[in-house]
């Protein structure tokens, strides 16, 4: 029986199913010239990968969470990020509704 | 024969590489992390190791979620880095040896593990950070035998498996019939999670557990399944896997010589640690 672990997504077939277009793009990303083609046109880029609308949507709005919600796989999400300029403390971040300064301290906090 | 010298486990948090690139070992943020190197330079300039068995796992460079292996055995006479998308540096490519990875492929094989077998393989972040903190200045001589685990879609095998993963390698190995110097890595982890609300959880206690354990009592950490890990050591914590098959490969009297243990490096609970094997003839003759 699966047990449900507070603010943690599995990312296990269910997820794998439905993020699979959302991840694919993602992957792309490891290649220079299409995170450029990406930056130069955003929604025919999500086009050419099928992304579903709740995946158009959630990239469009930058949500971490609701990218996670449409499938998304965090490492390839990260690739995502990227392109924006932003590590995994700013999405940390976003994700948990703090500032990247208390979401630092929060991991500092951990190790004493 | 080939012999098991011994093994390392490290963290392969990216933002390493751009603190290498950028030369900010000695900087207060880092120097708690890289300092735990020292050791470890010198105990491979001791060891002198040829080949390198490391257990890793691919962040999306080799393999898409389309068609993910389990267990893949690398079996190239190059492995090459390339671009990850996330901004750090691509590592020089490092030299494979075809013919101990048969070896343990046919062997891994017949003892009924059936991995992947790849014959072109890129490396990513998790074989090539470790590698740069082990050898500055991307100046290694040894060898490779990466063998990645899935630790990023579920279901993903368990402590036990890997850890027995492990242990088929080191069989396999210890009956290869070159004069060779054998070292494992293990590499990711420890705690430490990047997605959903409970970004940033790290567990302190959990981490010493497991690495208090390793040594001497590997099996005890068995007990924890797949979803106990996640929920102890964070939905990408489960990276430990590798640890545990880097473990099951020492196969003889196994003393843990180093460990470094700092948090935060990015957002994980960043750890190192040797040990030493030392086969039963050995153990006679001192
Ligand atoms: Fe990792």
């Amino acid at each position: 029986m699966k047990q449900d672990i507070p603010g943690t997504t599995l990312f296990d077939g269910d997820q794998a199913q439905k993020g699979l277009a959302l991840n694919r793009m993602c992957f792309s990303f490891n290649s220079a010239e299409n995170r450029a083609a990406f930056l130069a046109d955003e929604e025919g880029y999500c086009r050419k990968f099928g992304l579903t609308a709740e995946q158009r949507a959630a990239v469009k709005s930058r949500n971490v969470l609701a990218m996670i919600a449409a499938g998304g796989n965090v490492y390839y999400l990260a690739k995502l990020a990227g392109i924006f300029g932003l590590n995994v403390q700013d999405i940390g971040a976003q994700q948990t509704g703090t500032t990247v300064d208390q979401f630092k301290q929060k991991l500092a906090a951990a190790g004493r | 024969m080939a012999k098991i010298i011994g093994g390392v486990a490290t963290t392969h948090v990216p933002s390493i590489g751009k603190a290498i690139a950028e030369q900010k070992q000695n900087d207060p943020y880092w120097k708690p992390f890289f300092k735990g190197f020292d050791y470890v330079h010198y105990w491979l300039a001791r060891e002198k190791p040829d080949v390198a068995v490391v257990f890793y796992n691919d962040h999306g460079l080799n393999f898409f979620l389309d068609k993910l292996p389990t267990f893949a055995v690398g079996a190239a006479a190059e492995y090459k880095n390339e671009d990850e998308g996330w901004g750090i540096p691509v590592s020089r490519s490092i030299a494979g040896d075809p013919a101990l990875s048969w070896h343990i492929i046919n062997n891994l094989v017949a003892d009924e593990f059936d991995i992947t077998m790849c014959q072109d393989m890129l490396v990513d972040h998790s074989v090539t950070i470790p590698m740069a903190l082990m050898w500055p200045g991307e100046k290694w001589t040894v060898r490779i035998v990466p063998i990645s685990i899935n630790t990023v879609q579920h279901p993903l095998p368990s402590m036990k498996r890997c850890l027995n993963l492990g242990r088929s390698v080191g069989r396999a190995v210890n009956s290869y019939p070159q004069d060779l110097r054998v070292m494992i890595v293990g590499t990711g982890g420890l705690s430490h999670q990047l997605d959903g609300k409970r970004a940033g959880f790290i567990n302190k206690e959990f981490d010493q557990l497991c690495m208090d354990k390793l040594a001497g009592e590997p099996d005890f950490l068995t007990r924890y399944s797949i979803h106990d890990v996640v929920e102890e050591s964070g939905a990408q914590g489960v990276e430990f896997l590798n640890w545990m098959a880097m473990r099951g490969a020492l196969t003889g009297r196994v003393t843990e010589v180093h460990r470094n243990y700092h948090i935060p490096i990015s957002n994980t609970a960043a750890a190192t640690m040797v040990f030493e094997n030392r086969d039963e003839a050995a153990r006679r003759a001192a």
